[in-house]
């Protein structure tokens, strides 16, 4: 059938199973919003600024585990949405972002909005493509979705020129990709998973440490089934919560900076590291010449580049976490002894109850802590989160109890502020029926603030939870613990009125000063069925505590402030 | 750890941007390049990127891991068992005794490729090695320029 690039793209789309794509148009896009606007395969939302196009994809890619689209034009458009880019490649998400190009007669003319696309996402994107040929357009679309979900996942441009889009051609979507060159998706060798699995009856004190690669492969009833099996304590990364469900009594909880101390001192006492689908992040290992100091290491992961990149892995399996889990698991069956691990988790309870993940609540001001608890309270299990980057973020990862994977939606690689409201929209798109938060700061709820607009024309009702401490909070508290309290332009005091930004928006806003306000706006919030603001006045120089300085060694936190029974106040 | 140095050479897709993804890898991730040749592999799509780098142990492995990894990259050769060749080209002024640096070229598998009315150019190709002893020998004829190849690899 003969017809336009442009109309390509669409009939791609639609071939690929695409219900939503974000986008933003623009000179060099136009052919392909002009066949957008003939179609109805696809639903198309117009966000107000290309970040937040690529940000929502990245929700909707995250929240579903297809291939998010977006659609941005050539130039200015593309270098905004390097950043969604640059975000979702950091975490492996899948993703197809399709931009316009000047004609292929102004290339490398320094055309109006000319940009080398494909030069600067090169280093952000698992593969790009610049179309040179309409006959080569329907193999590169294909190419696009198989490369972005297929081994570790990751974002893939298309840099279409715009007479490439209008010129005519036969169409014919392959049914099949031939990318002879295109790594083969590795599978996990059983002689390597039989070698891991005698380490792990031989282990004293083994730890399961759960990283995002354990949500990309859907690997979590495996996981749950391999701690139930063998009774290993368990981690978990910033990037994997979810995973095991907060109800897990096998769960020691978040690892790294700001995980709680059974966790860390966990991961500095085993004699098994476990890696499923974490790539030691050091956000997670701190000081990389102390982490794991008395322990092998089993590192299970779909990327070859990972294993060996920082620590030295005794048992590398390459392959999907899944599979490997599953493997793992016919192995153990019936030759682990639930019992032989009891000590270790005896000492790790003591642990946990010695410093459990707590904070000391206050009647005269709202804790930052106490908002997300009483958040997971209310909503819990029925909620979708996704977050901001600073201390809200690791507020939410520490105290919401996330019992599912994909229910924590948030940029952990990157740490991308402005990624919450525009991902939330996404995720919404993607789950109309579930309520869907995001947890945000005074500082990152202004980068992307103008998503409001597209929330309330589409109607996408998602709530914002702003834990407003009128300070750029992480710096500060970096300030605080390194600078001397020399706080240097983190001071956000001069504020906005977000209650009347939010309804400038058609949105709803509410200033909250009280617990009892904030449980009636939550409960107005979700009733109202609009784009909220709940601006909620809390504690300004409340710290994320535990912390492992960074560089520091995971067993050397700062620890919170509370009255304990066994050592009293610390 | 300590460094060392290897020659890589790495089969690609015969296409425009591939050169830039394979030295912006190099660049981004802070590897070395020491030389770099590329050149179409006869008969085929593909083509030859030769690469001698250097770097500690897990460097060198994650270059070959990360190489892997870009979408038109067929394999990843690092060569242990190579012959491997550079060639230089020199010129020198006409007063310098054209017989001395022929059997100069000539010791390090080169011969005179070109003489002109106020030069010559003499030519070797030989090991990466040996084909430094030649630029420092001929130092003592004053060159006026030298232009040299990266290194070849083929394994043996």
């Amino acid at each position: 059938m003969e017809m336009n690039g442009a109309q390509m793209v669409c009939e791609a789309l639609v071939a690929e199973g695409v219900k939503t794509v974000f986008g933003y148009p623009g000179g060099a896009i136009m052919n392909v919003y002009d066949a957008i606007y003939k179609q109805d395969g696809f639903e198309h939302i117009l966000n107000r600024h290309e970040q937040a196009s690529v940000h929502a994809a990245d929700g909707y890619a995250r929240a579903t585990g297809e291939v998010g689209v977006a659609m941005v034009t050539s130039g200015p458009g593309f270098t905004n949405a390097v950043t969604g880019l640059a975000t979702a490649y950091m975490d492996s998400i899948p993703m197809v972002v399709i931009s316009g190009q000047v004609p292929q007669s102004l290339l490398g003319t320094d055309g109006f909005q000319e940009i080398d696309a494909v030069g600067i996402s090169r280093p952000c994107t698992k593969h790009n493509y610049l179309v040179r040929d309409i006959n080569h357009l329907p193999r590169i679309l294909k190419e696009a979705f198989h490369i972005a979900r297929t081994g570790r996942p990751g974002p893939v441009l298309v840099d279409i020129p715009k007479d490439i889009t209008a010129e005519v051609a036969e169409f014919a979507y392959p049914t099949d990709v031939n990318l002879p060159s295109y790594m083969k998706v590795p599978k996990a060798k059983e002689e390597d998973v039989n070698a891991a699995v005698e380490a792990i009856l031989q282990a004293k004190k083994p730890l399961l440490y759960i990283g995002g690669g354990a949500v990309l492969s859907n690997a979590s009833d495996a996981i749950r089934e391999l701690a139930e099996l063998s009774q290993i304590p368990t981690v978990e990364t910033l990037m994997a919560l979810g995973v095991m469900g907060n109800k897990n009594p096998l769960l020691l909880g978040m690892l790294g900076m700001h995980g709680n101390y059974a966790s860390n001192m966990a991961m500095s006492e085993t004699d098994l590291i476990i890696s499923l689908g974490a790539r030691f992040d050091d956000r997670v290992t701190g000081k990389l010449s102390e982490f794991g100091k008395y322990a092998k290491i089993i590192h299970v992961d779909i990327d070859p580049a990972n294993i060996g990149k920082l620590v030295n892995v005794n048992y590398p399996i390459i392959g999907d976490v899944k599979d490997a889990v599953e493997m793992m698991i016919a192995g153990l069956q019936g030759r682990v002894n639930t019992e032989q691990y009891n000590d270790w988790r005896e000492v790790l309870a003591r642990y946990d109850a010695l410093y459990p993940q707590s904070f000391e609540d206050s009647d005269e001001v709202i804790k930052p802590q106490w908002v997300i608890e009483r958040l997971g309270e209310l909503v819990g299990e029925q909620a979708i989160i996704t977050s901001d980057v600073g201390q809200h973020q690791m507020w939410a990862a520490q105290h919401f109890p996330f019992d599912r994977p994909r229910q924590w939606i948030n940029s952990g690689g990157l740490g991308t502020m402005g990624f919450g409201l525009p991902a939330a929209l996404g995720v919404k798109k993607a789950f109309p029926d579930k309520t869907v938060i995001n947890v945000t700061g005074d500082g990152s709820i202004l980068m992307n603030v103008q998503e409001l607009v597209t929330a309330s024309e589409y109607k996408i009702p998602v709530i914002n939870v702003i834990l407003n401490n009128q300070f750029l909070g992480m710096v500060r508290q970096w300030q605080t613990f390194f600078y001397n309290d020399r706080f240097a332009e983190t001071d956000l005091s001069f504020q906005p009125n977000y209650k009347a930004l939010a309804e400038a928006c058609h949105g709803i806003g509410y200033d909250i000063t009280t617990k009892e306000e904030f449980d009636a706006a939550l409960k107005d919030a979700i009733a109202q069925d609009k784009v909220a603001f709940m601006n909620i006045q809390v504690a300004r120089f409340e710290d994320v505590l535990p912390m492992v300085p960074s560089n520091g060694t995971l067993n050397n936190m700062m620890l919170p402030k509370i009255a304990n029974p066994e050592k009293g106040e610390k | 750890m300590s460094e060392s140095r290897r020659v890589i050479s790495v089969i690609v897709e015969n296409e425009s941007s591939v050169l830039s993804r394979v030295s912006g890898l190099f660049a981004g991730r802070g590897y070395n390049i020491g030389t770099l040749t590329v050149a179409p592999i006869p008969n085929s799509q593909r083509s030859r990127i030769t690469i001698a780098t250097k770097g500690d142990e897990r460097t060198l492995n994650q270059i070959t891991k990360q190489l892997n990894k870009l979408v038109p990259v067929y394999e990843v050769v690092e060569h242990d068992e190579m012959v491997e060749k550079e060639m230089v080209l020199v010129k020198f002024p006409i007063e310098e005794s054209l017989a001395d640096i022929e059997a100069l070229c000539g010791a390090y598998n080169g011969t005179i490729v070109n003489v002109g009315v106020s030069m010559f150019i003499g030519m070797v190709a030989d090991e990466p090695a040996r084909v430094r002893n030649f630029i420092n020998a001929a130092q003592r004829y004053n060159p006026i320029e030298i232009v040299r190849g990266g290194v070849v690899a083929i394994e043996r």
